[in-house]
């Protein structure tokens, strides 16, 4: 190999990049340079450079393992704000996976001051506190140290890399999708898969996680297929598929997460390789895609080995390094050492010879090994030590020789500068047990393999534990209905063999990791064995083994041997944790998509709005809508605006917009009987054109709604609801209406958004409103309070009503929607000359409180009944039945003791309480005091210039005249009960 | 997301279309005035929570409206049988048929 | 009486137009709505007083005139008129059997037309909207993100999606964004 200056582990004879397009990048401030298709970790290493972080609880040196997903080491904070603003940052990236693009800025994460020298790395030393359990142990004593020291500690050293510190500016696109089949991985299987499906004119999703399809065929240099290299024919089978309008082929796309009935989520990276990516496209797609079937083809993830410093940087898997040859064209170093159990290892170290790397020797565990791969060995000149391990590695921030001992006990050390390892293959079952597959252990080969799925989909090739070509594509084919295709494979290795669990005994005297990520050694996991732990969830949580952001992809099967071999039981008994989504993190903006900001919820908001947004109105959420609050002249706060407008409304008129009132048109010949179970109020004597606060209940007895029902002809009622309640409200009717009485000739249609609704109250309020009603008589004589009539206002159809909320003559005009600004309009221009005002909630909320008239879900919580309630006129009681009729009758609904709607004057007339204020009889009572009710609206009233409330409050109406007392923080606020009705109680006003 | 065949709309729709309403077969008696605090508290207050076939209600609500039952096996979370509302209970023995 | 001067009509969203190189979505024009529920006898009634046929298999649509009846549930009808935009059917129909209700001013349209449209609406809606699973002519009510709707598919890259007329900023803002991705 000539290295060239600048990557002077580049292999020029090797690869699939192109030499001429080079990136320049940062790595923890310092340039560097690599190909367009690296990946951080692949231009790092053709840079000589493999520490690339610090481990999560001893803060050790750690390089990149792996060249994929499966990564547990090599976590990276990414940057891609060029002012380095804190809203692009991304934590624990894996530089494995990460491609590098100009101007990328990454840096090493877990390390202080630098990743050469790290303080945190004292840790190491404090070593015998961390074992497993620790969390359990080290923190419980004494109490006292909890928050001065514990928490102040674990709170600084938890949590991996720095999370951005404001507001996500990408865009994130969401996608629901549907197809034949989706194909989950790009390989050999699933390319095969795809072809096959492809002839018979399925539509077909295939997606892989990686930027190119092809999977392991882009790293094997030696096979091929009907005479093509493996690259070849990945290059003509994609070239097939691109062509076929029927396949959607998604590359740097995670299928994620498996769920019910063939719901798959995927997640396709759009920009994040991108130096500067076009504003239009979104930083990732969410693609939620249900299909007819689903096929498999995950492959399969390389092990490591569990060895004294196994971690130390510099070692890698075989896998990997093979991969970062034959498609990055990089070597791991210039004298490699090799330390297997399997057959694959072989293939990466005869690989990397070619590249001109010496190989210092290969150890095998194993005691025979495959005769052929002995003789390329010795042809080549290439040491093997058969059954023999590397039981220790000298060399800190990068290892510089490997312990080996051999079954007679000789050590020997070998210099290296790197190490390539590999167990074996582990089968991904990941997304085949999400779909609730349960994983079967198979003794000859020591792997848990997929068995049958209760969804429709099918494992192939390396996930379904298939070891070789030929075979995965029979497979594949026949996973989409095709035959097994005839083609002459050769030079094809087998992933079959290697071990779990412990490499090697002699390997306890240092720390041999399982779980890079979570720093958990093989002696934890043993420890946490003999402390009680039998069964692998607990393990697991024990000793935190593959609970890091891999979850455990390489260390599950070694944990899970080594506590099997403590605890002398087959591994299945001893249980394998259940895989989860996400496969790997996935970012909560794709989750997200499009639902944030203004798109996270709809804002509802009436005809009138924009009226009242240029009259200076101030707005608050009442549910979806947004509902003008009040209407500040210049100059005043809410109070002086609420007080003006409440003395306006009461001396004059007010004008408010109750569009947002749920409204229901009830039709048909049993529109009455109907109402008559609906609503515990009788409907039978009601005469159209006239209306009825109705009051429903469920059928528990508590009030669920209220509002006030107009009867517009026999078989027409239109009902009112709260804002809030509108569509429960339909939702309830309707299930009575279908289930309980499908015989009833009515139908319900939800109307809250047909009509635009203008309510005009006050002394003025007729003498506004007439000259713009035609169609009806409208005099105190023909039209009295509590009357409904179908007429024109300002010559567009209208439901015009007569009642009030206020306590005033009142008026609310229904108008299709589309007029109702044009109508509020001509109002206004009659109302304001006349000295009236536009009014918002907050004013509708105090003149009512001054009449006592509740507002369902602030005097009542759903454990109040119409009686609680003071309502009871309101019951029918002649009525053989209404839903709760039955549930007002239950013993705890007529005991004594109930806590009933009352008024509240406080002794200081300027005093106002707080809305969820406690009552007490007996302020100095011992603390915990007996609370006897609460606060449910209280408010300042201007007119009658004193506070007003109204409370719950145990057998309230028998209090009457009695003081009762609120304790606050700082005082005690004196209050005496009454009714609820502060204001005209005689109802003079309403009917005038 | 599940996806559920609606027996109206007579396709299988995506779950967010419908929404749960809990136990179906709970029937309002016709007497509701007159029946006791027993009857009242099984009728209104007690649900089953069985491992296996829950025949439960959901409602079309952002599809045809209708209520309508199912047999759900609440272990593989499979709808295992959908019926329209009104339609009988399923027999002992075609639930135990169901879950095989 | 004061003068009888035409009271002005602010439909939602009015004169909204997107578009790109494979989707427009503008908003429909104002039409005249009915919301029918009936049972059988009642729709045979209904078909007689306004004579037009009423589809009655799930998700059939049926045209006249500029005039559309819509299968949403076994017993419902969304009937759009688009040819008589400020005159309602109701009054002229009887009040038996069925229950008519006017909506026209509750619901409001946009359409979505060109090859990408069914994309648009498949960044928010579940639906399957193929031409094999979704064909022309056929309708449904459904859900886009967090607002329901009624989806009605005219022609094969056409698409008239209904929503109440407080949902119109949501449902607007929601496909203008979800067009920028239709192209995938």
């Amino acid at each position: 190999m000539t290295p060239s200056s600048k990557q002077p582990y580049r292999a020029k004879s090797h690869g699939a990049l192109n030499h001429a397009r080079t990136v320049r990048f940062t790595f923890d401030g310092k340039p560097y340079e690599g190909l367009e298709g690296d990946t951080l970790a692949s231009a790092l290493l053709a840079n000589g450079v493999h520490l690339m972080g610090r481990s999560f609880k001893y803060h050790r040196p750690r390089g990149v393992m792996s060249a994929g997903v499966e990564e547990p080491s090599a976590l990276i904070g990414i940057s891609r704000d060029k002012s380095n603003s804190g809203a692009r940052v991304q934590p624990n990236v894996r530089a494995s996976v990460q491609e590098i693009y100009d101007g990328m800025n990454a840096v090493s994460q877990n390390r202080f001051p630098s990743l050469n020298f790290d303080l945190g790395a004292v840790n190491s030393l404090l070593a015998p506190f961390f074992a497993a359990g620790f969390y359990y142990k080290t923190f419980m004593w004494p109490r006292k140290a909890w928050d001065k020291v514990y928490e102040p500690f674990i709170r600084r050293a938890a949590g991996l890399g720095e999370s951005p510190t404001e507001t996500d500016p990408d865009r994130y696109a969401n996608r629901f999708e549907h197809c034949d089949v989706l194909i989950i991985g790009g390989g050999a299987a699933g390319l095969m898969a795809a072809k096959t499906a492809a002839a018979k004119k399925q539509r077909i999703i295939l997606c892989d996680e990686n930027p190119s399809l092809g999977g392991w065929l882009l790293a094997d240099s030696d096979v091929t297929i009907d005479g093509k290299s493996g690259t070849q024919w990945v290059k003509d089978t994609v070239a097939e598929l691109q062509a076929n309008e029927n396949v959607r082929l998604l590359t740097r796309t995670t299928g994620f997460g498996y769920f019910q009935q063939n719901m798959v989520g995927l997640v396709e990276r759009v920009t994040d390789h991108l130096a500067q990516p076009d504003m239009d496209l979104p930083r990732e797609r969410m693609w939620q895609v249900r299909a007819d079937k689903v096929v498999i083809a995950q492959g399969a993830i390389e092990r490591h080995l569990v060895f004294a410093d196994n971690d130390r940087p510099g070692i890698v898997l075989a896998g990997a390094a093979q991969k970062w040859l034959n498609q990055f064209g990089v070597t791991v170093g210039n004298n490699v050492g090799v330390f297997t159990a399997c057959d694959t290892a072989y293939a990466a170290a005869f690989d990397l010879y070619e590249a001109g790397t010496h190989i210092a020797v290969i150890v095998d565990q194993r005691a025979t090994v495959d005769q052929a791969l002995l003789e390329q060995a010795n042809e080549l000149g290439i040491r093997v030590m058969p059954n023999a391990g590397v039981v220790g590695v000298t060399g800190k921030l990068r290892i510089n020789g490997i312990k080996v001992k051999t079954a007679s006990g000789s050590e020997e050390t070998i210099e290296v500068d790197a190490l390539i390892t590999s167990a074996g293959w582990t089968p991904s079952l990941h997304l085949y047990s999400q779909s609730r597959g349960k994983p079967i252990w198979d003794e000859a080969s020591q792997r848990f393999l997929p068995g049958q799925s209760p969804q429709a989909c099918v494992s192939i090739g390396a996930c379904n534990g298939t070891n070789d070509l030929a075979t995965t594509f029979a497979e594949a084919a026949k996973a989409t209905g095709g035959r097994a295709p005839k083609l002459e494979i050769e030079n094809d290795v087998s992933l079959a063999g290697g071990t779990i669990g412990m490499a090697s005994e002699s390997a306890e005297t240092g720390k041999a990791f399982v779980d890079f990520q979570n720093d958990v050694t093989a002696k934890d996991i043993k420890l946490a064995v003999r402390e009680g732990m039998h069964s692998i969830e607990h393990v697991k949580r024990y000793t935190t083994n593959g609970m890091a952001t891999d979850q455990g992809k390489l260390s599950n099967m070694h944990g899970l041997s080594i506590a099997a071999k403590m605890l002398d039981k087959p591994v299945p008994e001893v249980g394998l944790t259940t895989f989860r989504a996400p496969y790997t993190p996935t970012t909560f903006g794709s989750f997200v998509a499009h639902a944030r900001g203004t798109l996270f919820d709809p804002s509802r908001k009436t005809p009138i709005h924009e009226w009242a947004q240029e009259n200076g109105a101030e707005f608050e959420p009442v549910s979806l809508w947004q509902r003008a609050w009040y209407f500040p002249r210049p100059g005043e706060d809410m109070h002086e605006a609420v007080d003006r407008e409440c003395r306006t409304v009461r001396t004059s008129a007010g004008v408010f917009d109750a569009s947002t009132l749920g409204k229901i048109e009830v039709v048909g010949p049993d529109a009455a009987a109907f109402m008559n179970i609906m609503y515990t109020n009788g409907w039978d004597k009601l005469k159209p054109g006239r209306a009825k606060y109705g009051i429903m209940c469920r059928e528990d007895g508590f009030i669920y709604d209220d509002g006030v029902v107009g009867k517009l002809s026999d078989t027409r009622f239109h009902v009112t609801t709260t804002t809030g309640g509108a569509p429960r409200v339909l939702n309830h009717m309707e299930d009575y209406l279908q289930t309980e009485f499908p015989d009833m000739q009515v139908w319900l249609t939800s109307t809250t958004e047909q009509w635009a609704t203008i309510a005009v109250q006050g002394p003025k309020a007729r003498e506004i409103i007439q000259p713009l009603v035609t169609g009806a008589d409208i005099s105190a004589e023909k039209f009295p309070h509590m009357s409904v009539v179908e007429c024109q206002v300002c010559g567009v159809p209208a439901r015009l009503f007569r009642i009030s909320f206020t306590g005033e003559l009142g008026f609310e005009i229904n108008v299709p929607a589309d007029y109702g600004r044009a109508v509020w309009e001509a109002i206004w221009e009659r109302a304001e000359p006349a000295g009236a005002c536009a009014y918002g909630t907050e004013t509708m909320h105090v003149l009512r409180a001054e009449k006592g008239y509740i507002i369902v879900g602030q005097d009542t919580d759903g454990t109040v009944t119409p009686h609680d309630a003071g309502l009871s006129w309101a019951v029918a009681k002649s009525k053989p039945d209404f839903v709760g009729k039955r549930g007002l009758q239950r013993p705890d609904l007529t005991a004594s003791g109930r806590r009933q709607l009352v008024g509240l004057k406080t002794s200081d007339p300027k005093k106002v309480v707080q809305e969820g204020a406690q009552i007490v009889a007996d302020p100095e009572q011992a603390i915990p005091m007996k609370m006897i009710g609460f606060v449910t609206s209280s408010y300042w009233s201007g007119t009658l210039e004193r506070s007003i409330a109204m409370a719950v409050l145990e057998d309230g109406f028998a209090r009457m005249g009695e003081t009762l007392y609120i304790p606050m923080e700082d005082e005690v606020i004196e209050v005496e009960v009454e009714g609820t009705v502060f204001y005209d109680p005689s109802g003079e006003k309403i009917n005038g | 997301m599940l996806l559920i065949h609606c027996p109206y709309c007579k396709d299988d729709r995506p779950e967010l279309e419908f929404s749960n309403a809990g136990e179906a077969h709970i029937v309002r008696p016709t007497n509701m005035s007159d029946i006791s605090d027993t009857e009242f508290e099984a009728m209104f207050f007690m649900r089953d929570n069985p491992k296996g076939i829950a025949l439960e209600r959901w409602r079309h609500a952002h599809g045809c409206g209708r209520f309508f039952n199912v047999a759900r096996n609440t272990v593989s979370d499979k709808f295992l049988k959908v019926y329209k509302a009104g339609e009988p209970r399923p027999s002992d023995a075609e639930i135990e048929e169901l879950l095989k | 009486m004061v003068e009888a001067t035409p009271t002005k009509r602010i439909a939602p969203a009015e004169g909204f137009r997107v578009a790109n190189s494979v989707v427009s979505i503008e908003t429909a024009k104002p039409a005249s709505r009915i919301s029918l529920r009936a049972t059988s006898a009642g729709a045979r009634s209904f078909e007689k007083s306004l004579n037009f046929a009423l589809p009655r298999k799930p998700a059939e649509t049926a045209s006249a005139k500029g005039r559309h009846a819509l299968w949403l549930g076994p017993d419902e009808w969304l009937l759009i008129d688009e040819a008589n935009p400020d005159d309602s059917m109701v009054p002229r129909l009887p009040n038996k059997q069925f229950s008519a209700v006017d909506v026209s001013h509750r619901n409001m349209a946009f359409i979505v037309a060109g090859p990408g449209a069914a994309a648009t609406l498949n960044a928010a809606c579940p639906r399957n909207l193929s031409l094999a699973a979704f064909p022309v002519k056929t309708c449904s009510r459904t859900v886009l993100g967090k607002a329901e709707i009624v989806l009605y598919r005219t022609a094969r890259d056409t698409f008239r999606v209904e929503c109440w007329r407080s949902y119109a900023p949501y449902v607007r803002d929601l496909l203008a964004i979800a067009s920028k991705d239709a192209h995938i």
